[in-house]
């Protein structure tokens, strides 16, 4: 029974991936539950018996398509989006819809952990986002969020890596939270001021009374974080030089800003970019990509060694996406990172360097590279040593007892109590995730009444007690 | 009725009657009656503009780099508040200015990391394992002090209020992270404590049992120590911010005497690349939060405060000059608040570089002149309980640049 359980897995291996050379698979109950820990956000009752007859090699491959597994069942489950106003007269009201759509995203992303059939993929919107993380509570950022994740991350996650990284540049999310919408020539907006100025003299109207302080000029923040913790690593080899000329390849990069109705009803033509939006109605229906050419450093540009002659536009920020997406350090960053959240909170280095050449001969294929860590032997021998996230001990807890949860929100509080609320983390690195950062004293106090809340009296001591605890 | 109720929530009561030694009782009142001394540290995440919350005031580049966002010198209206002729006060941050009079607060400027990072994350993780430019350094200055300075296993000697275990306390000695005592306690009546007590310290992995151990301990002696709802010293009000509950958390846990020599919490949101405000705004609105917390405590702390040294630190401080969005990007020195009874206040220590062009690091930002490493390891020896011999198990590499003497003798 075994040998033949075996030789089918290893077919199967051969059939669907044959770039990647056929591995054995272990076979057993405990490969399986150890696959089940890693690779979802736990195993429901009857996963394990499931997975055994259909081969962890073919369930493997279904979590690695996962268009191909029908998810009709958690539609009905998911709680209704609420609408996005067209306009807003007040940026309170802005602010209040921003508030409940990111309630409403962080209800659907748990309910999305316990029930969706596309489990990997859901661990793989979590590993990304938060890679590439962006907080609800930075000014008009939550505004973008469901479309964030929706569109920026989702698509993208067994995609190729330039691919997400290009959707998180242009996202409204990321130019809010890192600041490059605002990010310009200084020059170039001190030009466009005075032109705006004359306008308003020749319309005889007088100067707005702070236009000193709203002049505007190069913001290093995106461009710092795209290096250090989306593509490079910190120790990627990259210097404050390339951090500042990377900043002005991307000035201009910004979005088509929400319009303040009133002083268009006026007939003013354009506002000039980058102020605070007044408090007057606003359209909130579309604030998409745009590229802001009057705003963009034109100068000649060295970045990572590459020369980028004067002159540019748009396409300098497309080429520094470029540079970034294809660098050895980037290859090295991202397996590392995977192998991390895969395997072991100590990656091994000989994985890392073969997933990470796997990146590169992919053209960074995300599908092939995350084959490449969950297939590996490191992965079936690391059993010990990953703890759970918040998020997968709540998620795990709940699939464990094959609960029919209706409400997300008292595990959205016990999130908070332990620190990881869905969309609420403030700095660009996102969540920590390795082990000592998450089971403390006092976060374990914390999930053993969770756990009491989640399993009753019954489970309470299993779901609470340190086996449990670990991925 | 009621006494049932508090006889059965005591978690300490409820174990003693189960028949458990009660050597956490004895730890409590062998802590009362040898009061250790305690530091606490503050950690300012996302790195303050230490240039806005002390003012040099007496730096012409000051005014001429950043327009938009200085803080107008002490005898313009909205003025920082003056405090030796060159340094000020954010005049949001007036709720510290009783301790600067009274000699208890002292000021080390121009303070920080000889690495040059400029990312968040790096600088910190350097501050709080206290080596600088070393990635692989596994536990925290605050753990090694612990490791160095004791055998007791009691979690209580250093405790992070705090939601996540900081880097600053992570290690082998136990350490507690907690975010509220009143709602420490595993619920469910004793036998399900009893029955994940014993299931947790016979897991084999250490992490794991190491954690649990201390929890439950933790939750034993506090209880017994403190129960219900905490009391201020009379006309002390916290800010109802989460860092002045933090600290107020901090002020409890201290004057219950259970043995706490190491707290540790943070500030957050100081990350201001943009708008960052001036006398009002942003950085306005976190200063006031923050020194109204500061005073708090050292006013709850009543006589406490005589063994008591507040340390205040960030990452990194922030360019001289605003940048395009009247906000501030990354930089490099800052300023670090030392606040407690045995500090000798009153004074801005460090040698000040200047802000001229030509004294700037890398022509932008605040040069460091005092490694963090000095001031810490000033704290730990001077202040707390380290021998000089020591110094280097707890900043491995570092070879100290020479007292500040910001303490009393």
């Amino acid at each position: 029974m075994r040998t033949t359980a075996t030789g089918f897995v290893i077919l199967a291996v051969i059939i669907t991936a044959p770039a990647v050379p056929a591995i054995d698979f272990p076979a057993g109950r405990d490969a399986v539950g150890h696959a089940l820990n890693r690779l979802t956000y736990g195993p429901r009752p009857g996963d394990v018996e499931r997975v055994q007859r259909m081969g962890l090699s073919a369930w493997i491959d279904q979590q690695l398509s996962p268009a191909r597994l029908d998810d009709s069942a958690l539609a009905s489950r998911l709680p209704a989006m609420p609408a996005k106003p067209k306009t807003v007269s007040s940026q309170q009201e802005a602010r209040r819809y921003g508030r409940e759509a990111v309630q409403v995203l962080a209800q659907q992303k748990v309910m999305r952990a316990v029930y969706s059939e596309r489990q990997l993929e859901e661990l793989l919107v979590d590993f990304w986002f938060n890679h590439f993380n962006v907080y609800a509570g930075k000014g008009r950022t939550s505004l973008f969020i469901p479309e964030y994740e929706r569109d920026a991350i989702r698509p993208h996650v067994l995609g190729k890596f330039r691919d997400l990284l290009g959707a998180t540049a242009k996202s409204p999310a990321m130019l809010f939270y890192l600041d490059n919408w605002l990010s310009a020539d200084p020059e170039a907006a001190e030009r466009l001021a005075s032109q705006q100025q004359q306008r308003r003299a020749r319309a005889g109207l007088t100067a707005p009374p702070n236009a000193q302080q709203r002049k505007r000029g190069l913001n290093e923040n995106y461009g710092r974080e795209l290096l250090e913790l989306h593509t490079l690593g910190v120790d990627g080899g990259y210097t404050q030089d390339d951090v500042i000329n990377v900043a002005k390849a991307f000035t201009g990069w910004t979005i088509g800003r929400p319009q303040p109705l009133g002083r268009r009803a006026q007939g003013a033509r354009r506002r000039p970019f980058g102020q605070a939006p007044p408090a007057m109605d606003m359209d909130l229906g579309d604030a998409p990509f745009r590229f802001a050419r009057e705003l963009h450093d034109t100068s000649e540009k060295i970045v990572l060694g590459h020369r980028f002659k004067s002159g540019g536009g748009m396409d300098e920020g497309e080429r520094v996406l470029d540079i970034l997406a294809s660098h050895p350090s980037t290859a090295k960053h991202i397996a590392t990172k995977l192998v991390r959240r895969f395997v072991s909170d100590d990656p091994p280095e000989a994985l890392v360097a073969r997933v990470a050449a796997r990146f590169r001969e992919t053209d960074g294929d995300l599908r092939e590279v995350v084959r490449a860590v969950i297939t590996s032997p490191e992965f079936f021998a690391a059993r010990e040593g990953k703890m759970k996230t918040p998020l997968e001990f709540i998620a795990s807890a709940v699939r464990a007892t094959g609960r029919d949860m209706t409400d997300a929100q008292p595990m959205l509080r016990a999130l908070q109590q332990l620190g990881m609320a869905p969309y609420q983390c403030q700095p660009p690195t996102g969540y920590d995730d390795t082990a000592e950062t998450w089971i403390t004293a006092g976060a374990l106090v914390t999930r053993m009444n969770v756990a009491q809340q989640i399993a009753g009296a019954q489970r309470a001591t299993e779901i609470g007690g340190p086996e449990f605890q670990k991925r | 009725m009621t006494s049932r109720r508090v006889f059965v929530k005591s978690g300490a009561m409820a174990m003693v009657s189960l028949g458990f030694a009660p050597s956490f009782l004895a730890r409590a009142a062998e802590a009362a009656t040898a009061r250790k001394k305690l530091l606490i540290a503050i950690f300012q995440r996302g790195a303050v503009d230490g240039l806005n919350m002390v003012v040099p005031y007496g730096e012409a580049d000051y005014y001429k780099l950043r327009p938009s966002i200085a803080i107008p010198r002490p005898n313009a209206a909205e003025g920082a508040i003056d405090l030796d002729g060159f340094f000020a006060l954010h005049p949001r941050m007036g709720a510290l200015k009783p301790l600067w009079d009274n000699s208890s607060l002292a000021i080390v400027h121009a303070c920080g990391s000889p690495d040059q990072t400029r990312s968040h994350f790096d600088a910190q993780d350097y501050m709080e394992t206290a080596t600088p430019g070393v990635k692989s350094t596994r536990d925290g200055w605050l753990n090694r002090y612990l490791q160095a300075t004791g055998s007791d296993t009691s979690p209580l000697r250093g405790v992070a209020v705090t939601k996540q275990m900081p880097r600053s306390l992570q290690g082998h000695a136990p350490t507690l992270a907690v975010g509220n005592i009143e709602s420490f306690d595993v619920r469910g009546g004793m036998g399900a404590a009893r029955e994940l007590e014993t299931a947790f310290a016979g897991s084999s992995d250490s992490l794991l049992s190491g954690s649990a151990k201390a929890a439950f301990e933790a939750m034993r002696t506090l209880h017994a120590a403190s129960s219900g709802r905490y009391q201020p010293a009379a006309g002390v009000e916290y800010p109802r911010s989460p860092f002045g509950q933090a600290l107020q958390e901090i002020a409890r846990i201290a004057k219950s005497d259970v043995g706490l020599e190491v707290a540790f919490t943070e500030a957050t949101n100081w990350d201001h690349h943009v708008a960052e405000g001036a006398t009002q705004g942003q950085i306005a609105q976190r200063l006031d939060d923050f020194s109204r917390a500061l005073a708090a405590l050292a006013t709850d702390l009543g006589d406490r405060l005589s063994e008591t040294v507040i340390l205040t630190m960030s990452e990194f401080g922030r360019a001289v000059a605003e940048n395009g969005n009247r906000g501030t990007d990354h930089g490099h020195g800052n300023a670090m608040l030392l606040i407690g009874g045995p500090v000798k206040g009153r004074k801005v220590y460090g040698k000040w570089p200047g802000l001229g062009a030509d004294q700037r690091f890398e022509g932008r930002d605040l040069a460091v002149t005092t490694d963090f490493r000095d001031v810490f390891g000033e704290v730990a020896t001077r202040h707390l309980s380290l021998s000089p011999e020591a110094l280097a198990n707890v900043f491995p590499g570092f070879r100290p640049g020479g007292q500040l003497g910001v303490f009393r003798a």
